[in-house]
């Protein structure tokens, strides 16, 4: 059986198969600023209350500090509304990140109106994005329909070289699949190299893969998943969730062979291999968001950032969380990126998704460590976005064009 | 019976180009918030639109974002039907839910300004322009029931439960 089949036979009580199509009892329901006051609307529309309002959570995460008075209306009609339900409502960092710090468990079915809710998959649950009105229904009836998917396997083997992490490997997979290769499917990791992913690496590589098209995607639930649970004082949340390796359809990642790559505007899947392309100069370095804005990113961007007392770009911190930030501050990291000049955000999405905090200007060329770089992904149709690792990010703006992190390590 | 002009698309049309970012404010005011659709992959489109017409895509149409506005203001904006090559999930999940057909045809052969009908019940689309139909096989029945129902809401408040 695949993990999916694994998880959602177990909810269901009965062995499920990929294709079948059935209403499915929800553990978790999140939305964040952007599409809670629509599903707010859908819940009220429906008046019968929420199913479980302790499982239901609102982030707001986008647009935080707001920028303008609609957006600041719109966070007040998500307080006042969680406030009646009894729903929790958090404004400390991304939705993604804070769900696998405080509440993501292996088995769980996730609804998130947050289409890189996969984040969480990392830990082993079914958590999938998607819309207001699906969100709503969730959280008043407490269920959601859904196909059960076919799954892709992904098997990884070896060990990354110094210089790579695993934006590099999900960028290489995305290149490889093309944006829709796994359109309606689960992306499912197994293999002996998983080892070797540490779970923020995870993390980053379950947040991308809708950008292949995927509907999530699954890691076991091993020792690494045990421990982090534990770190944040859950481990009484772990089971084990095992991958048997038995994928109709699978693919093979040799770690090893990774190199540092980046995605071309403006597509994701338009993944080049650094040392392949012709000098690029970038303006802008961002360095955070729900892919890579995890400490572990920022000690990487660290480690390189640490040799120089110059950068050629600007260079902007988004912490994914407040214990992201906290971890920041003490470790001292944080001293140094304001030493460099940086400008450090707030947790949460930051200019991400073209909202705020560092939209580009018409011809600029941002190098982030995001998850999309669609034209006006960034506030600006007229601006580049380029895909790419904490380690390149760092490289990028000591010399002001894309860099391998290789020359740096 | 769907009948309408074509309004032609290519391959990954991301709710980026649908509903940009950059009009995230106006997420609660969804008539100023439709009079930017699709802007960036076509300018004039809000204007070119009449009610009844249809988007016709190539592969992967809706890609990125959960946002629900994206399907919400191309239905405002007077379109009745999305046909594509193939959908992002969580956008034809989206389209569904809000009542908006979106069908799966090889869209290879439709030019912009076709005149095109469908029925969903039968499952074809013809393009009167060009004199072809295409068949599709029937969305499964809850898909249909959902969106006879005007979308998930309707369907559950008209049946009780989902």
């Amino acid at each position: 059986m695949t993990l999916t089949e694994k998880i959602i036979s177990r909810k269901k009580g009965k062995e499920v198969r990929p294709g079948e199509i059935l209403v499915l009892p929800v553990d978790k329901v999140f939305c964040q600023d952007g599409t809670g006051p629509l599903a707010i609307d859908g819940i009220n529309d429906l008046s019968v209350g929420l199913k479980n309002p302790a499982n239901c959570y609102f982030f707001i995460d986008h647009a935080v500090p707001p920028p303008r008075k609609e957006l600041a209306n719109a966070h007040c009609k998500i307080r006042s509304f969680a406030g009646r339900a009894g729903v929790k409502v958090f404004e400390e960092g991304i939705c993604h990140q804070l769900m696998v710090e405080k509440f993501s468990s292996p088995y769980d079915i996730i609804v998130g109106a947050d289409s890189h809710t996969p984040t969480s998959g990392a830990l082993g649950c079914f958590a999938a994005g998607f819309g207001s009105t699906d969100a709503a229904c969730a959280m008043a009836a407490g269920n959601v329909w859904l196909k059960v998917p076919h799954s892709l396997g992904i098997e990884l083997k070896g060990k990354l070289k110094k210089g790579t992490s695993a934006k590099d490997v999900i960028l290489e997979i995305i290149g490889r699949l093309g944006s829709n290769g796994a359109i309606y499917k689960v992306m499912e990791f197994f293999g002996e190299g998983l080892k070797n992913i540490p779970i923020e690496g995870r993390f980053t590589i379950s947040n991308m893969t809708v950008e292949a098209g995927a509907k999530t995607g699954i890691f076991p639930a091993d020792g690494v998943v045990k421990n982090y649970l534990a770190g944040q004082g859950r481990g009484g949340d772990f089971k084990p969730l095992e991958a048997d390796g038995s994928y109709e359809e699978k693919i093979e990642i040799l770690l090893d062979e990774v190199v540092p790559c980046v995605a071309f505007p403006h597509e994701v899947s338009n993944v080049f291999k650094i040392k392949e392309i012709e000098e690029t100069k970038i303006d802008v370095v961002m360095l955070g968001t729900c892919t890579n804005g995890r400490l572990a990113d920022f000690q990487d961007a660290y480690e390189i950032l640490k040799k120089t007392d110059k950068i050629r770009t600007s260079l902007i911190i988004g912490p994914a969380s407040r214990s992201v930030l906290k971890g920041l501050i003490s470790s001292r990291i944080l001293d140094k990126f304001a030493e460099l000049g940086a400008l450090i955000l707030p947790p949460g999405c930051g200019p991400c998704c073209g909202v705020h905090e560092g939209i580009l200007a018409d011809g600029e060329r941002c190098l982030s460590t995001a998850n999309r770089n669609f034209k006006g992904r960034m506030g600006n149709p007229d601006s580049f976005v380029y895909l790419a690792s904490p380690q390149t990010a760092a490289a990028t703006a000591i010399t002001g064009k894309i860099t391998d992190p290789g020359e740096f390590l | 019976m769907i009948k309408g002009k074509v309004h032609k698309f290519g391959d990954n049309v991301s709710t980026d180009l649908i509903c940009p970012g950059r009009y995230y404010h106006l997420r609660s005011n969804i008539s100023e918030l439709a009079k930017h659709t699709l802007e960036d992959a076509d300018e004039g489109f809000v204007k070119k639109v009449e009610k009844g017409d249809v988007i016709v895509a190539g592969e992967n149409f809706g890609c990125g974002s959960s946002r629900e506005h994206a399907p919400i203001v191309i239905k405002v904006s007077g379109i009745s039907c999305v046909i594509a090559k193939s959908f992002a999930r969580i956008f034809f999940r989206n389209c569904i839910n809000i009542g908006l057909p979106a069908v799966e045809v090889d869209t290879s052969d439709f030019s912009d300004g076709d005149l095109c009908e469908l029925d969903l019940r039968a499952g074809f689309v013809r393009n009167k322009t060009k004199n072809f139909k295409l068949e599709f096989p029937e969305l499964p029945g809850k898909m249909m029931e959902i969106l006879a129902a005007g979308g998930l809401v309707s369907y559950i408040k008209k049946k009780g439960c989902l």
